[in-house]
């Protein structure tokens, strides 16, 4: 393989040829972005970077931003370790379809995500009367911003979990529900060891598209200023009244999220996949 | 549920329950009401909205931009996987790591971080316009976001499947005297196409769909640089629940058969793979 490898690596002008287009690729497209992001935050300097950072409205932005993405994690993960139990642990009729309707937000269009909750809970909805009876705003407040995330959010930790748990089998938690220990036994002892990196990789991806999800947000939050903006709805608002600086300073905390996002993903990845080829 | 004579472990009730009313209350019952709304719409205004011209000028958009995006990405995603399979080189942890920056920076970050590079003031902007090319607010700058967010998706899908190759196919073929372009497309390629039609197909579905990256480059022209997420969003602010509602079934439709291809694909690829040649 290794011989192999060296061989089929071709001649060194078109290794270095296909490094070098890689990496100006890389550099064009990826790098020269982010540092875009900070050089025109930093462009009048840290005092007006930091009051950009720390003015009322984008800290309420990021309040909102945090709160939804905590509901996004709370809920997929109660969902994905369940729906992942069940879809690899035991046999039964409808499990492809099952696993296609939980896939199925990410394929949709953002927009299109917003405009079914619009259509579920505004204004030309059958439940709207209730919901109004009960005084529950949903569209154009809080409660819409949440559940719009959780929905585009919906499968990213089952995701993860659910081919680590196929390729693992069931034969241990077999075992061990033969030897009679109860079913949260199993779970903690023998299958959460067994995909912690995974769960982990998963909880990351989840939370960095909750932050950073924006058109379905934007059907259902109505823009209003520090009630129903979060963080990227707050940068489109800046950006739009061409105010570039704060805008790029509100941005550049979403790049500094998404580095740190990248690198733990990066480490649970690389643990992870040495933890399984130890086992093996 | 009958008592599991067969099912060893213990959960199956609780789990499924648990799975089942989420899943109901996140997915299945917001998706019903958009076929109880469709439902009661009138065929031909449905017909009516989706051929206005600027509602099919908006899917030529879309689908033309989306199209030329997922290929720039088919072929720069087999390169950056073959690159970061068979060489070794300074940096290549790092920029592995950062071929998923596009899942994890906000696409309305990465939409006026392209734009402010590529307007006429900005650093490639700039560069361009001396040579008469504008990008920003042109259809060239919804591509531009498009590859960007578009990344991803057939790096991910070739690499695996370049790291599991057996090399002997391709040492059998270079002591037998091929060369080295004729191994990589008579060896290599078709063993890498299937994943190569996946990357393209998943990139193209989410490029399709894309609008925080898109918006802010795009300059949002009727007829010339407006994609179909953002008349769905402007009908959406006008309250026209109905045009939008109308517009996106075709979207969806459009997904579907893509998602659909790209199951097929898989499948096939799945056979080949445990099948064995």
């Amino acid at each position: 393989m290794q011989t192999a490898k060296k061989k089929s690596g071709g001649s060194k002008a078109v290794k270095w040829i296909l490094i070098g287009i890689s990496f100006v690729f890389i550099f064009l497209m990826l790098v020269l972005p982010l540092i875009t992001v900070i050089t025109e935050a930093l462009k009048q300097g840290w005092q007006v970077y930091i009051e950009a950072v720390a003015d009322e409205y984008t800290v309420k932005a990021i309040l909102l931003t945090i709160e939804a993405t905590v509901f996004a994690v709370a809920i997929n993960t109660i969902f994905g370790l369940f729906a992942a139990w069940a879809l690899t642990k035991f046999r039964f009729k409808g499990k492809k379809l099952l696993g296609t309707l939980i896939d199925l937000p990410v394929t949709v269009s953002p927009i299109i995500a917003g405009l079914i909750f619009v259509l579920t809970f505004g204004r030309q909805s059958p439940i709207y009367p209730l919901l109004e009876q009960l005084d529950i705003k949903i569209v154009f407040a809080v409660p819409g911003i949440i559940i719009a995330t959780v929905f585009v959010t919906f499968p990213f930790i089952s995701r993860e979990l659910i081919p680590v748990l196929e390729a693992q089998g069931s034969d241990e938690e077999e075992a061990a529900a033969l030897m009679g220990a109860k079913g949260f036994t199993i779970f903690r002892k023998i299958t959460f060891p067994h995909i912690k990196w995974a769960f982990l990789y998963g909880v990351v991806l989840c939370a960095a598209r909750a932050m950073g999800e924006f058109g379905a947000v934007s059907v259902l939050s109505g823009h209003l200023r520090g009630k129903t903006n979060t963080l990227p709805l707050h940068v489109e608002i800046l950006f739009n009244e061409f105010k570039y600086v704060p805008a790029f300073a509100v941005a550049s905390i979403l790049v500094i999220m998404a580095v740190i996002i990248l690198i733990v993903k990066s480490v649970a990845e690389y643990i992870g996949k040495r933890e399984s080829e130890n086992v093996r | 549920m009958k008592r599991a004579t067969k099912r060893v472990i213990p959960g199956f009730g609780l789990s499924m329950g648990v799975t089942l009313s989420i899943l109901s209350l996140v997915v299945l019952i917001p998706l019903a009401s958009l076929v109880v709304f469709t439902a009661n719409m009138d065929f031909g205004d449905v017909i009516a909205t989706i051929t206005r011209k600027r509602v099919l000028a908006g899917f030529e958009v879309s689908i033309l931009t989306a199209l030329i995006a997922s290929l720039i990405n088919a072929v720069m995603g087999v390169v950056l996987a073959w690159v970061l399979v068979r060489y070794d080189f300074p940096l290549k942890r790092i920029i592995d790591g950062m071929i998923e920056l596009p899942f994890a920076l906000p696409t309305a970050v990465a939409g006026i971080a392209l734009t402010s590079l590529t307007a006429d003031t900005g650093l490639i902007g700039g560069f361009f316009d001396k040579l008469g090319i504008k990008i920003a607010y042109t259809r060239i700058g919804i591509i531009i976001a498009l590859v960007f967010i578009g990344i991803p998706f057939v790096v991910r899908a070739v690499q695996p499947v370049l790291e599991k190759l057996d090399g002997s196919y391709e040492e059998a073929a270079l002591v037998m005297g091929a060369s080295r372009t004729r191994i990589f497309w008579k060896v290599i390629f078709p063993e890498i196409r299937p994943a190569v039609f996946t990357g393209f197909g998943l990139a193209f579905g989410r490029c399709l769909g894309e609008y925080g990256s898109v918006v802010f480059i795009a300059g949002n022209q009727p007829y010339e640089t407006e994609i179909v997420p953002l008349i769905i969003m402007s009908e959406l602010q006008e309250y026209d629940y109905s045009s939008a509602t109308a517009i996106a079934l075709v979207m969806l439709a459009i997904s579907f058969i893509i998602l659909f291809g790209v199951n097929l694909i898989q499948m096939r690829n799945a056979k080949i793979l445990k099948g064995g040649r």
